[in-house]
């Protein structure tokens, strides 16, 4: 349902002048209704990929394939309308617009206040509390974190893109974010791709692809690939460091 | 029921001003209540009610509003339309709020200009709210038309507040107004309390500024100011505000702007304790739209320009 051929990031300097390539010939396919965590190292260009998927980065080169339509050179908005949905490292907050306004805009405008109160309940947010709450900084990163889930759940996306859920949260809302992103994978709602460093999210993917330097290092299933990463110690110790913080 | 002076029914008027007074005061049909409609520097149509009395005042520039001490649950509606080019309106309207009154006052004004002349409504309102009384008061203001004709509107709200009173002002003006100089003044006594939540978005080459001064002077009294706006094209908005704290108080204004295009925005706070107890915050913050919310409701699947009016849609909500 989605794939990527030969993609390259590089960023450059003010001069103009090639200073850093951050992706390089990137090439993956994503499955209908697969549940992938992209993992590896910091600054080893996971976030880009995500962002490049979505349209809010593009790439230097390559292609990207969207249920066999070649959205290389689509902007953000037309990909969200293709069933492509995006949830932010850290949530983007707004004054005056409220979890219903968005919700509403999410569901493009087609669900009525009980549809978009029940994405709320899904996501272990009691929908009365939350619905007319403005997305500002009285909400917590964990609530804003499960509000964007739900708003991915409200747009019925087709691939759901999530750039490390278990940022700037702490341990009790990453639990409950667990949670969720469980019975997202056993609902088979689409396709859904997680960047992410946490051994507990990795441990529900059914693929897992460690991505280092810009290059896919290695890609399987997750009985393949993740009892190789836990067996390295060194790469554990930073999994389980990053999960601690 | 009493009908204090009845003129012209507005029913029999023209869309212009029914479409004016439902923008400007949510008027369709004969409003509920107490009401004075005045199109052009005329009254057109007015009612009273027991315990609402709208009275001209005897030099004929503009109403007096009797409010019985009491009176709960019922409104005034004082909408205002010019849509004669060239027309120049001054009105002095004062209310006059009885101890323990309950009420909504909706004032507004509408200006349709389809000539080249200058037509401009300056309302003068002075409210005298009573010990315990409460009172929201709305005031919207919009305007029109195809001519190049300025639409000019210069509201002057001065507001007394008695001990344990209350008053809640909301200001909007959202489009079509030239040039606006709002000027809001409040006096408060013991625990008196004001409110006031300023809308405002200016486009093209408007002038807005606004200038709220408000002296606290009753013991415990308080006063919060905020005022949200956006500025557009080559538009300019000032926000002078002035709190003087002279008793034991607490006083707090806000603004916050987006700045759009060529638009320049400038805030002006002024905060003075006179008083060791005085209590007196300003907090003023002007800037873009933040790149990234942009892109997060592009995300869920709005153009750049759909987002953008989203968020404007929002903040001035």
């Amino acid at each position: 349902m989605l794939e990527l051929k030969h993609i390259s990031f590089s960023v450059t300097d003010e001069a103009g002048n090639q200073e850093k390539e951050i992706l390089k010939d990137i090439n993956l396919t994503i499955n209908k209704d697969s549940f992938v965590v992209i993992t590896g190292p910091n600054g080893g260009g996971k976030s880009t990929l995500a962002k490049i998927i979505m349209g809010i980065e593009k790439p230097s080169q390559g292609a990207i394939l969207f249920q066999g339509q070649d959205i290389t050179h689509l902007d953000i908005h037309e990909r969200a309308n293709l069933g492509m949905g995006f949830a932010f490292q850290q949530p983007v907050r707004f004054k005056g617009l409220t979890v219903k306004d968005l919700l509403h805009l999410a569901s493009h405008k087609q669900k009525n206040d009980q549809e978009l109160a029940q994405y709320l309940n899904e996501v272990g947010l009691n929908a009365s509390n939350y619905i007319n709450r403005e997305i500002n900084a009285s909400l917590s990163g964990g609530e804003l974190k499960r509000i964007e889930i739900a708003m991915l759940m409200a747009g019925g996306a087709e691939l759901s893109l999530f750039d490390e859920p278990e940022a700037g949260i702490d341990l009790w809302s990453f639990h409950n974010l667990i949670k969720v992103f469980e019975k997202i994978r056993d609902m088979k709602r689409g396709s859904v791709v997680i960047i992410s460093h946490q051994e507990r999210i990795l441990n529900i993917a059914d693929e897992i692809v460690v991505i280092s330097n810009g290059e896919i290092l290695t890609k399987g299933t997750r009985d393949e690939i993740l009892p190789r990463l836990l067996s390295e110690s060194d790469t554990y110790q930073f999994y389980k460091a990053r999960g601690q913080q | 029921m009493k009908h204090a002076e009845k003129t012209e029914h507005i029913s029999g008027n023209s869309s212009v001003l029914q479409k004016l007074l439902k923008v400007v005061s949510g008027i369709t049909g004969t409003p509920k209540g107490a009401y004075n409609i005045r199109q052009d520097g005329k009254s057109i149509d007015r009612q009273s009610t027991d315990n609402i009395e709208i009275r001209s005042k005897e030099n004929g520039q503009g109403i007096e509003v009797y409010v019985k001490p009491g009176t709960k649950g019922e409104s005034v509606h004082i909408p205002v339309v010019v849509d004669e080019s060239g027309f120049s309106d001054v009105v002095y309207n004062d209310f006059f709020i009885g101890d323990n009154a309950d009420i909504d006052i909706v004032a507004g004004c509408g200006i349709h200009n389809d000539g080249i002349h200058l037509s401009q409504h300056d309302g003068v309102h002075t409210f005298h709210v009573g010990k315990h009384a409460k009172v929201r008061y709305t005031e919207k203001h919009y305007g029109e038309g195809s001519g190049s004709g300025k639409k000019v509107l210069n509201p002057i709200t001065v507001v007394h507040l008695d001990e344990d009173s209350y008053l809640e002002m909301e200001t909007v003006q959202i489009e079509g107004v030239d040039t606006t100089k709002r000027v809001t003044k409040g006096d408060l006594k013991d625990r008196a309390q004001l409110v006031i939540k300023e809308k405002l978005m200016t486009s093209g080459n408007q002038n807005a500024s606004t200038e709220f001064e408000v002296n606290l002077n009753g013991v415990d009294c308080s006063a919060n100011v905020m005022s949200r706006s956006v500025a557009k094209g080559n538009s300019f908005q000032g926000f002078f505000s002035k709190i003087n704290g002279n008793n034991a108080c607490a006083g707090h204004s806000e603004c916050d702007a987006i700045i759009m295009d060529d638009a320049c925005v400038t805030a002006v706070p002024e905060i003075t304790a006179n008083h060791v107890a005085a209590s007196l915050i300003h907090e003023a913050a002007i800037g873009k739209i933040a790149g990234e919310q942009i892109t997060k409701l592009m995300t869920l699947g709005l153009s750049q320009e759909e987002a953008e009016q989203e968020i404007i849609r929002g903040f001035l909500k």
